[in-house]
């Protein structure tokens, strides 16, 4: 099990989250972060106050998977969040020890292997 | 005809009408701002507010003498730019300075109009020329076509405020710069959502309390006819929202905000060439009837090519029209004391403002293509994809609506002053690690 750990570029979160789903991962937790990265900083100025933009909205992606969805995840990832320019954003695959569902308090595997989604929660 | 004199009465309603339809730049500003993602509000608003300037000072320089001036059938002429001649003599029944003044907001307005097609996407120095150029080379013509003695008016097409010269000539360059200028490139890719509701509800408040100003001033005076106007500025309006609503609930069984504060504004387009010409009763007929047009293209619209962004073409260019033709079929020589529509006996009138209406489309069609074109060959109309991505207030004004301070290093005015050397050191040694 790994954990994907994505910050891409707000415009693109929406591009990234539709390439998850076509690559049939359905788990998902998204943040809104800032960080700063190699891009180049905006400078913005207000009145007589000029300031350098140092830090950049970005959002992030957490992804629990199973080892054998790590590539695609990883894939669909880098395919939809490209720009090509500096600030694309980093994908961190990190080793998970546990995983557990609260639901049913299954493990694992099982824990981030998606459940059929009864007819009665998608009416 | 008496001699002309100044009547205080009127001067004190046209000052007042004035400040309103000035107002009514500022409050679109608001209700396109608000319609937009936030990382374009403030370059959204900024289209408007800038028309203030721009096309406020074009339009004492030579605007006004080629929409007033004496001239041909076509146009004005240059006699009184720079507002040469122009002074406290009365112009009607208030000094020419102050008519000046009243029809240069027109001309702002308008010309803040047609940013809506183009939001998100065009450079904001070619947007600046263009509505420059195009307040005196489309919007001035038209206006005097209607208002300033030209053809429109030898025929007798009824415009009472605006809704061919404004709301029609404006959809008309929307509909053209939005097709040059293209797609944002998002569009039908994404789900493009109004950031700030609340600004949009704001903005249609401010533009219909503005609107008193613009139809009932259209009157030009304090009487009679500016009190018929006023009245029809209200009830036509509350027609449309009343239908915009039944639409909505029938449609999706909600009445959405946005789609209220769009309804509002196509019943005071619909009614701006009718406001001093029909009946109070029949001006909510025409607010309702003015609803169905606007909200089917709406809806039709989002799924066609033409990224028309705020709709332009629909609230304005089809309101416009509705109201300009529903003026030749309403119109009552019992509310106006010169002309009858259809309904009363005059079908001809339906064919002058038919002409009136194509004629617009045809001008407004031709010549803002051709400053379009003229202003691409000089420089490009479009922010790259990148500075799309990033958003049109950094990388067209180096601001944000919603600043956040956290991350922002002062750049102190003297030279010398270490700026924090530890983040860089950082970028550059990711760099050396060879990864970007």
């Amino acid at each position: 099990m790994k954990l994907v750990v994505a910050i891409v570029r707000p415009e693109k979160a929406t591009e990234v989250l539709e390439a998850l789903f076509r690559a049939d991962v359905q788990g998902v937790t998204l943040s809104r972060v800032q960080g700063h990265g190699g891009e180049t900083e905006k400078v913005e100025t207000y009145r007589g106050t000029t300031v350098k933009m140092e830090l950049a909205e970005k959002v992030r992606f957490d992804i629990g998977v199973s080892d054998h969805f790590v590539e695609p995840t990883v894939r669909a990832i880098l395919a939809a969040a490209r720009t090509g320019d500096v600030g694309d954003g980093k994908v961190f695959v990190l080793p998970v020890e546990k995983i557990y569902r609260i639901r049913t308090g299954e493990e694992d595997r099982a824990a981030v292997t998606p459940v059929q989604v009864v007819a009665a929660g998608r009416a | 005809m008496d001699r002309p004199t100044l009547v205080p009465a009127d001067t004190a309603w046209m000052l007042v009408s004035t400040a309103l339809v000035l107002l009514m730049t500022p409050a679109l500003a608001f209700f396109y701002g608000g319609l937009v993602r936030s990382k374009n509000a403030l370059n959204t608003m900024m289209m408007s507010v800038a028309a203030l300037g721009f096309v406020g000072v074009a339009w004492a320089a030579l605007g006004y003498s080629l929409a007033f001036g004496e001239g041909s059938w076509f146009l004005g002429g240059v006699s009184r730019a720079f507002l040469s001649g122009v002074g406290l003599e009365p112009q009607g029944t208030i000094p020419q300075l102050l008519f000046m003044a009243y029809q240069g907001t027109f001309a702002i307005v308008t010309a803040a109009l047609v940013s809506g097609a183009v939001v998100e996407r065009m450079r904001f120095g070619p947007y600046l020329a263009f509505i420059t150029l195009w307040s005196l080379a489309v919007y001035a013509p038209v206006a005097h076509w209607v208002w300033g003695g030209g053809f429109l008016a030898r025929m007798g097409a009824l415009d009472f405020a605006g809704g061919t010269v404004v709301h029609i000539n404006a959809a008309t360059a929307a509909f053209v710069a939005a097709v040059t200028i293209g797609q944002r490139k998002d569009y039908a890719r994404q789900a493009i959502l109004p950031h700030n509701v609340p600004f949009t509800l704001l903005g249609a408040g401010l533009l219909w309390f503005g609107w008193f100003g613009f139809n009932a001033g259209s009157a030009l005076a304090a009487n009679g006819t500016a009190a018929l106007a006023f009245v029809n500025t209200m009830l036509a309006p509350a027609g449309t929202l009343v239908v915009w609503t039944v639409l909505d609930l029938l449609r999706s069984g909600k009445v959405t905000a946005v789609g209220a504060a769009t309804g509002i504004v196509v019943g005071l387009v619909a009614v701006t060439p009718a406001a001093g010409f029909i009946g109070p009763m029949p001006a909510i007929a025409l607010g309702m009837v003015a609803a169905l047009p606007s909200y089917f293209a709406l809806v039709y619209r989002a799924r066609t090519r033409l990224d028309d962004s705020l709709d332009v073409v629909a609230a304005h260019g089809l309101g416009g029209t509705v109201g300009a033709l529903l003026t030749g079929v309403l119109a009552a020589k019992s509310w106006n004391g010169s002309v009858d529509g259809l309904l009363h006996g005059n079908p001809g009138q339906l064919g002058i403002q038919a002409l009136g209406v194509l004629a617009a489309i045809a001008w407004s069609g031709v010549a803002s293509y051709v400053l379009l074109a003229a202003i691409g060959l000089v420089t490009s109309l479009k922010v790259d994809r990148r500075e799309e991505g990033l958003g049109l207030d950094v990388s067209q004004h180096g601001e944000e609506a919603y600043a956040d301070d956290q991350g922002a290093i002062l750049i102190l005015p003297r030279e010398g002053t270490a700026a924090p050397a530890a983040v860089p050191a950082l970028a550059a040694a990711a760099a050396e690690a060879g990864r970007s």
